[in-house]
């Protein structure tokens, strides 16, 4: 049970949840943490490209200790192997490949998320805190859909989806779903909108625990 | 005779001037020059402005050029990795300066300082701290801002073949911002694990042409970086127990 008092689900069952939602086909980009879960979870008979913003398509799993190359990592600077058909290209490639909407999917985490889409996690309104963005803010304005992947609560309980994000933004109105421990909800012209309970969860429960409007679809 | 080739990293590294700009290559250990970095601490040039996509890792390499304190500006997308105690301290001390730029708006403001264009506009962060004081437009229906290029004095990067024309090829994923940083620096020095025959690298798997290069330096076994790091903990750890 987490800080919101509902029982949701694993990470690694949130991970699989959005695994199953990549069709069959797709250039996907999965950010440091939580999102590189995804790639644990690609169903039986789908061919899912993996970026990594170093410059890799086609990455593979971890390799076993004996195989560890260390000018083969992934973003997160974690060794990584290729798979056949792969290809190693610059950074300013790899970005093109963001930049110029490319990649299918992107899976990022988040501090928060707004009802219209603006999502926030590079950044806290710490005095001390010091500004990191990496390749998150490229990913968040070029893939063709971004997909947040986080608990629905923070630690001490407060919702991340909210009206208005508190925190710095990374972008603007460019998330376009968000799976978390509790539900599947789609950002919509017309706002948050609820794809999916996971079991045990009410409508309400969830409302109680977010900080912004929701609806069913119509 | 074109011949690029010198003698050691002293050479490689001469002429470097306080208060120069460095591009260093390299995403973690792939494709990070750290002999080069090590060699620029004898050189003993300061108040470096460094372009790097990070910050330094523990007490090695990078990270050590800025605990030497020659170092006055950072300019990379992460300041942070595994154990970035110099870079934090330093910043958290009012002795270094940064800034931040998003990772592909990096990559792409060095290319265009090596290509001639003088700017370009881009989706990524708009509507965030990182725009603020940037010229905004729309265009094709998305916002952007305009961005402008990162010319460095120097470039610091590393590659695993190299010929005497200076022709260049990356392994794996070293790659990464080498071959924008090459052609954004006056001069490009590069650190190179073989030296090989002019056409033995095959002219269609030339990464970065010779143009590009100014000063070759073979250095057949380079630091690992990863294990200085490793060792250099516990020898931390070691000497703390005593």
């Amino acid at each position: 049970m987490s800080a919101h008092g509902l029982n949701g689900r694993s990470r690694a069952d949130t991970a699989a949840r959005i695994a199953a939602d990549i069709p069959d086909g797709s250039y996907v980009n999965l950010g440091i943490g939580a999102p590189e879960l995804v790639a644990n979870f690609v169903p039986e008979g789908r061919e899912i490209i993996f970026h990594s913003e170093n410059g890799i398509l086609g990455m593979g799993p971890s390799p076993n200790d004996n195989e560890i190359d260390w000018e083969l990592v992934n973003a997160g600077k974690k060794p990584v192997t290729l798979v056949p058909g792969s290809s190693l290209f610059d950074s300013a490639d790899s970005f093109g490949m963001i930049r110029g909407q490319h990649l299918d999917y992107c899976v990022l985490g988040a501090f928060q998320v707004s009802a219209r889409g603006d999502l926030a996690n590079w950044l806290t309104n710490a005095d001390d805190a010091i500004p990191a963005v990496g390749g998150a803010m490229d990913l968040g304005a070029g893939a063709r859909n971004v997909i947040v992947f986080t608990d629905h609560c923070t630690r001490s309980g407060a919702p991340k989806i909210v009206d208005s994000c508190s925190y710095p933004l990374t972008t603007v109105g460019t998330v376009t779903a968000v799976y978390t421990d509790l539900c599947v909800i789609d950002i919509t012209a017309e706002g948050l909108v609820v794809r999916e309970l996971v079991d045990g969860v009410s409508f309400a429960d969830l409302q109680n625990v977010t900080g912004a409007p929701l609806t069913l679809p119509s | 005779m074109v011949d690029k080739l010198v003698p050691d990293i002293a050479a490689a590294l001469d002429g470097i001037p306080d208060g120069a700009t460095i591009a260093i290559s390299g995403f973690g250990n792939a494709g990070n020059p750290t002999d080069l970095v090590h060699g620029l601490i004898d050189q003993g040039a300061a108040g470096l402005t460094v372009i790097n996509n990070n910050a330094g890792n523990g007490h090695v390499g990078l990270a050590a050029l800025l605990e030497a304190e020659r170092v006055a500006k950072m300019i990379c997308s992460f300041p942070r990795s595994r154990d970035p105690v110099v870079f934090e301290s330093l910043y958290r001390a009012g002795k270094i300066a940064l800034e931040t730029v998003p990772q592909g708006t990096l990559a792409e403001r060095i290319r265009i300082a090596g290509v001639g264009i003088g700017g370009f506009y881009t989706p990524t962060s708009v509507g965030t701290p990182l725009a603020e004081g940037k010229e905004e437009r729309v265009i094709d229906g998305r916002r952007m801002v305009l961005e402008t290029p990162l010319h460095a004095d120097y470039a610091l990067i590393k590659a695993w073949k190299a010929d005497r024309w200076g022709n260049l090829f990356y392994r794996r994923a070293a790659r990464n911002f080498a071959p924008m940083m090459a052609m954004a620096a006056r001069t490009t020095i590069v650190q190179v694990q073989h030296i090989v025959d002019l056409g033995e690298i095959e002219p269609e798997n030339v990464m970065t042409p010779g143009i590009f290069v100014d000063r070759v330096v073979h250095i057949p076994v380079p630091t690992d970086e990863n294990a200085l790091h490793d060792a250099e903990q516990a020898a931390r750890k070691a000497g703390e127990k005593q």
